[in-house]
């Protein structure tokens, strides 16, 4: 094979499996976070189709794709069929520039295990979280309904102001590690991680994710008991379908960044780098689960003040730390 | 600021989650697994029969002018022995809310709730019961009970010869 078509065919595999290991993932997340919530709850959770309910993804989806696509009266249609695209496809591109192992030796060539290996990746996937808050906002408006309007309106507040301590939060591992590009973020980290390094910024960080992930203990665009099911109260079917896929989704990114940023990413003993990746990465995942069955939600006035007056104040306070003393350590 | 409270109070959930994750589920797991129903239990009516083995229904409608949702209709009829009972009997389960109020308003322990919950289907006119239906050989919750030996309209037996009866009072002989 010639060298062209060979590093294509490397590039179009290393897609291939990505897309499907992602899509995969989110489905069995979805039954996972349905299982582990239920134990967690005293019940079994889907136990019924396939052994021990594994089949359940495939017939959530069957179900899904079989529901009627509604179009509610005088929606916006083209924005109202666009946002749940919007929504899950700008959560699936964030991938990209995640590397979720060292580079692999692959037919004399190096095959470095990351799509592409952005210099700027932090700032790409800073921008990609900002879009997806168009799928929220387009399809909360288009929908003409009270309760989607009012939902999308508290996602798109609720994700303008943890995006701002999320990206405070990632300056320190910036200024650490020299560098926007995510590999090297995880090279500088081999031989310790940045938790270790900055709690603080880990913390903060994990907890705007938790917004940015508009899950419990934040999810106030969908809150169930006031706004019917928020954003997407109009969607059914597999419209509905792909703003789900796009929440589980952007929650594996989500997981991911984590791993990246603060938990040293492939690095690990023992095992090989794709394997810790994952496990690191399944780890978050969990713990998102966990949250998700232990908290309540907060009121939408404590969102905005925990978000403005403590993590705001806070991680800005770490950033100024954080450089005060790596100048002095030179 | 209460920081130790908060504290608390946010990690103390975690605890009990994980706790709760580590217990047995308590789901009964329906199909394979059946709870133990109270004998009191209000599911599908019956008809029953008095200890005789005869019809206890005598057709009074005091359970169709009972039941709130009104689904029991019947039609009365009087036999030559001057037995009462229903020429027709018709339950819609459709409609019955498993109340009990005409098990209640029943003077002949009649119509009975059973324990039998399982009445789904996708048939909604499979759930119209006619008397043939609702009818059972046995005497349900009451063994002892039979409406016409207590009456004392002299239908089962000659009046005044059942148990708990005495003899007819001819009440002219009791004029001065």
């Amino acid at each position: 094979m010639s060298d062209p078509l060979l590093t294509l065919v490397l590039i179009l595999a290393k897609l291939g499996v990505i897309f499907g290991v992602i899509l995969t993932l989110a489905a069995y997340l979805v039954l996972a976070e349905r299982k582990l919530l239920a134990r967690m709850q005293l019940r079994y959770g889907p136990n019924r189709v396939g052994l021990f309910g594994l089949m359940q993804p495939l017939a959530d989806l069957i179900k899904l794709l079989t529901k009627e696509d509604f179009l509610p009266a005088r929606a916006d249609k083209w924005l109202f069929l666009l946002a749940p695209g919007i929504s899950a496809v700008t959560a699936l591109l964030t991938f990209a520039v995640i590397p979720f192992g060292p580079p692999l030796e692959l037919f004399g060539k190096t095959v470095p295990l990351v799509v592409i290996d952005l210099n700027v990746g932090v700032l790409y996937f800073l921008a990609f979280s900002s879009l997806a808050v168009y799928g929220i906002a387009l399809g909360g408006w288009a929908s003409n309904s009270k309760y989607a309007l009012l939902g999308s309106i508290r996602g798109l507040s609720q994700l303008i102001s943890y995006e701002l301590s999320m990206g405070l939060a990632i300056v320190p591992v910036v200024m650490m590690a020299r560098s926007f590009s995510l590999t090297e973020i995880v090279m500088a980290q081999e031989k310790i991680p940045y938790i270790l390094l900055n709690p603080v910024a880990f913390m903060i960080f994990l907890i705007s994710i938790l917004a940015e992930s508009k899950r419990i203990p934040f999810d106030l665009p969908e809150a169930e008991n006031e706004l019917v099911a928020g954003f997407h109260t109009e969607y059914s079917g597999m419209r509905f379908g792909l703003f789900f896929v796009g929440e589980y989704i952007n929650l594996i990114i989500l997981g991911s960044m984590v791993t990246v940023l603060f938990l040293g990413g492939w690095h690990g003993p023992w095992l090989p780098g794709v394997i810790w990746f994952s496990v690191k990465v399944l780890a978050i995942c969990g713990f998102f689960i966990w949250v998700r069955g232990s908290m309540p939600r907060l009121r939408y006035d404590q969102l905005m003040h925990f978000g403005w007056k403590v993590l705001l104040p806070i991680s800005l306070l770490n950033v100024l730390v954080t450089g005060a003393i790596l100048l002095g350590m030179g | 600021m209460h920081i130790w409270r908060d504290l608390r109070g946010t990690v103390q959930p975690f605890w009990i989650t994980l706790r709760n994750m580590l217990r047995k589920p308590v789901t009964v797991q329906y199909p394979e697994q059946k709870q133990q129903l109270s004998p009191r239990y209000r599911a599908r009516l019956i008809l029953s029969r008095d200890p005789d083995g005869n019809e206890r229904c005598v057709a009074c409608h005091l359970c169709s002018a009972a039941c709130p949702v009104d689904c029991i209709s019947m039609q009365a009829v009087e036999a030559e022995d001057g037995r009462r009972y229903a020429a027709w009997f018709r339950i819609n389960f459709t409609r019955c809310i498993f109340c009990g109020l005409c098990t209640e308003a029943c003077p002949t322990l009649a119509i009975q709730v059973t324990g039998d919950f399982e009445l789904a289907g996708r048939d909604p006119l499979k759930l119209v019961y006619e008397k043939e239906d609702l009818l059972v050989d046995h005497c349900g919750h009451n063994s002892e009970y039979n409406f016409y030996r207590q009456a004392g309209i002299g239908v089962a037996a000659p009046r005044g010869t059942n148990s708990t009866e005495s003899e007819p009072v001819d009440v002219k002989d009791l004029l001065p």
